[in-house]
Parts: C-alpha cells; sequence; structure tokens
C-alpha cells in the first residue's frame, strides 16, 4: 500500500516506451532482440519519429519485428532487407528506415545486398543484431559463429579450415568509401546497452539528416541456442564474442577531420 | 494527329512504362533486354525518376518490392535466368499482394542455354515458378506497338488486384524495331492505396507481409483470398485476338511472335482454299479457356494446332479447353530455332488432310 506522502513525491522515471507495443514478445528469455527492440522504441518515442518510421524485418528470429512496434514495416524475403529499404528509401527519401537483420541474413544469404546497399551509401539505418548462431531454425552455424564454438551443424565445434573464419562485418564494411557510420556495439550488461543507444541514436540522426548508410552491429545474446542460462549467455559474450569482435567506432564521416 | 514513329521494342516498352507512370526502375544486365535498363537509365534521369542498377535480379525484384510498397509504380525487366532468379521475390510479392510489373524478353534455355528469342518459359511464367499457390497475369504482346500500350495495361492490372503482373516478350520481340504510335494514359479509375506503407501518423500501423503463422488458419485464409482475386480476374481480365475465325476448320493457337509466323502461313493456306483461322491468347494467365472450348464444340471446327516457341508448353492449356472434343495436334520450334513459315504450312496441309 503506497501512501500519501510516496504517492505524492513519486515520479515515474520509468515506463514502456510507447512505441512499443503493449504485447508479449515471442523472445527467448535472456534474448538480446528484445533490448535491442526497447532500445529502439525509446529512441523512436525520444527523437518524435514514429509517424516517419519504417520498419524492415529480416527472415530469422526477428522475423515478427513489426508486430511489436506501434510503426509501419514490411517483411522481406531472407537476406533482402536492404533490397527492399533501397528500394523503398528510393521512393521515400524523408521516411527513416530501420532495416533490422540477423547475422545470417545480413552476412550470409544477403551478403551482396550488404555489401553494394553500403557501397551505394543508401541512406538507411542497419541493425545487426549479431549471435554468433542462427536461432529461428534451431541453432546451425552462421558465419559469425566462433571458431570452436558447437552448433546444429558444427557439432565438433567450428572449424576454420572448412568452414571458413567467422566474418567481422563492420571491419569488412568499414574498408567501402559508401558508409557513414559505423559503429560496433553489445548489449550484454547496462553499461553496453547505454553504449548501444548511443549508438543507434547517432545512426538515426545522420539518417535523418540525410548522410547515408549507417551500420549498427549488435553482439548479442542467444542462450536458448547456446545451451546456456541468461547470465551465462551474457558472461560468454563478454568473455568470447567480444575478443573477437572489437566494439567500437569503425567509421564516422561525422567526425572525420574534426580531431 | 498522333505522330508515327520507329522504335526497338525494348525502348517502346518503356516508353509505355513511363506513360503509364512508372517512375522507378530496377535491374540487372542480361542480354536479350539490355537495352531497356540502358533507355531507363537516361529517361529516368531526364524525368526525374529512379533508376538503379542493382547488383542482381534478386536485389532487383526486392527494390521493387520496396518501392512498391511505397504505393510507387515500379518495374524491373530481364530475360529467363535472371527471371528464374526473381521468382522468390515474386511469389512473395504474390503472398503480400504488393503491384509489380516484371518483363522477361525470353530468351533460349534451359539454364544459360543462348541469346536468342524462345517461349520457353511459359510453364514458368503461368503456373508460378515460385514457392506457393498463386498466379500471376502474364500478357504476351506480338508487336511492339502492342508491347507498349500493354505496360499501361499492366501498371493497370497490378495496381486494381495488387498482384505482380508479368509480360512476356521473347528476345526477337524486344530487339525489333516497328512503327508505333505512343498511348494516351489509360485514365483507369484505380482502387485506393489503402495499405501503403508511408508512417503510422494519425492512424494505426500497418504491415506488408506474406507471412501468416497464427492463428493456424490465418495462411489457409490468405490462400482463399488470393483465390477468390484469381477468379475474379480469370472473369475479367483474358484477352485474345483472332484472326479469319468465321468459317474456321482448323485452329491455330499460337502467341506472341509465334503467332506472327502463323498468320503468315494462315494466309498461305487461305490462298490454296484451307479454312485456317488463328485464336491468339494475350493473357496466358488468365488463359481464353471458354473460347477455345466454345470452338470445340462447334460442328466446322475439325482440328487445333498449337504452335509455340518451344516444344509444347502451351498445349497444355490447349488441351485443356478443348477437353477432348478435337485432336490437338502441336508445331514448334525452340531454343533461337523460330518457327518456319513453310514448315508450319506443311504441317496445315498435313493435319487437314
Amino acid at each position: 500500500m503506497k501512501s500519501r506522502v510516496e504517492e505524492k513525491t513519486m515520479k515515474k522515471i520509468y515506463a514502456r516506451p510507447e512505441a512499443l507495443k503493449d504485447v508479449t514478445m515471442h523472445y527467448c528469455p535472456g534474448c538480446g532482440h528484445s533490448i535491442v527492440h526497447k532500445l529502439m522504441a525509446q529512441l523512436i518515442d525520444e527523437m518524435g519519429i514514429k509517424a516517419e518510421t519504417i520498419l524492415v524485418a529480416p527472415v530469422g528470429c526477428s522475423v515478427l519485428l513489426y508486430n511489436y512496434f506501434n510503426c509501419d514495416g514490411s517483411e522481406s524475403a531472407h537476406g533482402r532487407a536492404q533490397a527492399v529499404s533501397t528500394g523503398y528509401k528510393r521512393a521515400m527519401p524523408d521516411k527513416t528506415v530501420i532495416c533490422y537483420q540477423g547475422d545470417g541474413d545480413l552476412a550470409a544469404i544477403g551478403t551482396a545486398e550488404t555489401i553494394h546497399a553500403a557501397n551505394r551509401g543508401e541512406n538507411f539505418t542497419v541493425v545487426f543484431i549479431n549471435n554468433a548462431i542462427y536461432g529461428m531454425t534451431g541453432g546451425q552455424m552462421a558465419p559469425t559463429t566462433l571458431i570452436g564454438q558447437k552448433t546444429k551443424t558444427s557439432p565438433f565445434g567450428r572449424e576454420a579450415e572448412t568452414a571458413g573464419k567467422p566474418l567481422r562485418m563492420c571491419e569488412l564494411l568499414s574498408g567501402l568509401d559508401g558508409p557513414y557510420y559505423i559503429e560496433r556495439v553489445s548489449v550484454h550488461d547496462a553499461k553496453h546497452v547505454i553504449k548501444a543507444k548511443k549508438a543507434l541514436k547517432n545512426a538515426l540522426q545522420y539518417q535523418r539528416a540525410g548522410k547515408g548508410y549507417t551500420f549498427i552491429e549488435v553482439l548479442s545474446m542467444c542462450p536458448t541456442n547456446w545451451g546456456m542460462v541468461s547470465l551465462q549467455a551474457a558472461e560468454w559474450v563478454k568473455e568470447h564474442m567480444v575478443e573477437y569482435y572489437p566494439l567500437g567506432v569503425y567509421k564516422d564521416k561525422g567526425k572525420e577531420g574534426k580531431g | 494527329m498522333a505522330e508515327k514513329i520507329l522504335m526497338r521494342g525494348n525502348e517502346a516498352l518503356c516508353e509505355g512504362a513511363i506513360i503509364a507512370g512508372c517512375r522507378y526502375y530496377f535491374g540487372y544486365p542480361i542480354t536479350p533486354q539490355n537495352e531497356v535498363p540502358a533507355y531507363m537509365s537516361r529517361r529516368m534521369v531526364e524525368i526525374g525518376g529512379c533508376f538503379l542498377q542493382a547488383e542482381s535480379e534478386i536485389a532487383s525484384i526486392n527494390m521493387v518490392w520496396g518501392a512498391s510498397m511505397a504505393g510507387k509504380r515500379a518495374m524491373t525487366s530481364s530475360s529467363s535466368p535472371g527471371i528464374s532468379l526473381m521468382q522468390e521475390g515474386i511469389s512473395y510479392l504474390a503472398g503480400a499482394e504488393l503491384p509489380a510489373v516484371v518483363v522477361n524478353m525470353v530468351r533460349g534455355g534451359p539454364g544459360l542455354g543462348n541469346i536468342a528469342p524462345s517461349q520457353s518459359d511459359y510453364f514458368q511464367a503461368t503456373r508460378g515458378g515460385g514457392n506457393g499457390d498463386y498466379r500471376t497475369i502474364v500478357l504476351a504482346p506480338a508487336t511492339v506497338q502492342e508491347l507498349t500500350d500493354i505496360m499501361l495495361d499492366a501498371f493497370d492490372l497490378a495496381d486494381i488486384y495488387r498482384t505482380p503482373v508479368i509480360v512476356f516478350g521473347d528476345g526477337a520481340l524486344g530487339q525489333m524495331t516497328e512503327p508505333l504510335v505512343l498511348p494516351s494514359p489509360s485514365n483507369r479509375k484505380l482502387p485506393e492505396k489503402d495499405w501503403v506503407l508511408d508512417g503510422a501518423d494519425g492512424r494505426e500501423e500497418r504491415t506488408v507481409k506474406s507471412l501468416r503463422l497464427s492463428p493456424a488458419p490465418a495462411l489457409e485464409e490468405l490462400n482463399w483470398k488470393l483465390q477468390a482475386k484469381y477468379r475474379e480476374i480469370e472473369r475479367n481480365e483474358v484477352r485474345w485476338d483472332s484472326y479469319l475465325m468465321e468459317d474456321a476448320e482448323l485452329i491455330i493457337v499460337s502467341f506472341g511472335m509465334a503467332s506472327r509466323v502463323a498468320r503468315a502461313s494462315i494466309d498461305r493456306a487461305r490462298e490454296q482454299g484451307l479454312k485456317v483461322g488463328l485464336v491468339r491468347p494475350i493473357t496466358l494467365w488468365p488463359f481464353p479457356y471458354e473460347i477455345l472450348n466454345e470452338l470445340a464444340g462447334e460442328k466446322r471446327v475439325r482440328h487445333f494446332l498449337d504452335v509455340e516457341m518451344n516444344l509444347g508448353q502451351m498445349i497444355e492449356d490447349v488441351r485443356l479447353a478443348v477437353c477432348g472434343k478435337k485432336d490437338v495436334s502441336f508445331y514448334g520450334r525452340t531454343a533461337g530455332m523460330l518457327p518456319d513459315e513453310d514448315e508450319l504450312f506443311d504441317r496445315i496441309v498435313e493435319v487437314t488432310r
């Protein structure tokens, strides 16, 4: 029971973002998708861009992305989200497009679309969730699966000799002249979640200023398919993924030559 | 009044698309339709539209999806192997009920085949080459004039039925130069695009999707809705042309470029007193089953001869239409070997004997 004093002095300091629908998400406990969704929704609220935001969902665990936001959204065929975003943004340059993709979608089947949209400097924001595994299909090896990591299709651990080394997309894309802003962040703890939000905000601001291609890679947890409990999974990101996928800004044309 | 001009098929179709209001073209080079992207790359800049040379046909069709969900008239073009790559995208467009126009200047197959004119993608176009239970409207022009005009129809039909429309030509039609009069805008009354993604500003959010996971019957419901639409298209949009049909005892069924050879052979046969006529399907889907079925029931009609630039694909539809009432024969050449007027004449003589 609240006392009178409490009622008068208590201030609402946290609430579900308005851009996020009040529905149950299908994500597993400890999954990073819901964290990133929340950050996106908070930014949509804070920047007041709900009415201009268009979400492009991939094929993968986040295939139902559009069900969780009060924004317009589209499906895209597996790997084609950036082609869909390109076509849309060319037609509607004043809208803010968030192209949300997983590692299989973006770095395996959709590699060509990714590289070419980046190289053309298409003016939309890519949110790339890297959890080193195929989640939706039940835990197969992804292009970003770490060496030695066991998955359904690398039961003895990924070997570089037969599967190649995990793809580092930020490094690969920052070799192109097209992209305006590239950053890799993580959501394994609160500190990094705050950093991730900042990076997403930068990207959306650049897009709204018409600067061009912005790419945020988010290292994220998949406890279910990694066979871990949530805390273990967060720890695994910190200990293993961050080592192979260094966090930080890979390209920021907005800051080049300024210091 | 309207001026007659000379244009190559691949370029004329672009003008047709532009008159139809298409301002978004996405494509990837492939012979024999390279004049389309080349022409669009200049014209779209001139008229303030968007030309984008995509990294693949797969990207092209998905860029069309993106522009289409913005409510814009968008198209792509390609030739057979490139159209194969687009099948996934076409299936998705059908499932999401997005309008789009796809031009296929068919070349010889299977596989890389060759770059010569062919009609061997009939099955792919009319049966739905991608996954799922869907249809696409397929328009098959026979002249450069008709190709140009049909682009307007294609965009209108795509918008009216919210479905991908395939314009089915062949390498020869795309490459040949013929006189034409540029058409006027259709000014057809079109349904309002109340599904466009233009931002949830003071309205409920919208989604464009083919995915239906739950509840369990949701996907079947979508399929019944699509099927109802396809039945409506079958009722309203069958188009066909005929030539010397009034007293014909032998009916040639042929479309596109092949039908032009058929007309020449029919003229020769008529000189010999043979009563031969032509039915030319313009919509390959919906197919003109009804007229062929009626003709099959007429006493004077003795025989059907299906003529294609493949080794017998439309003949399956002709047989379905004729329904065993009369014999159906076939004459075709494929993989760039055009039907020959003399060979066809001999075949006509053979089946009328």
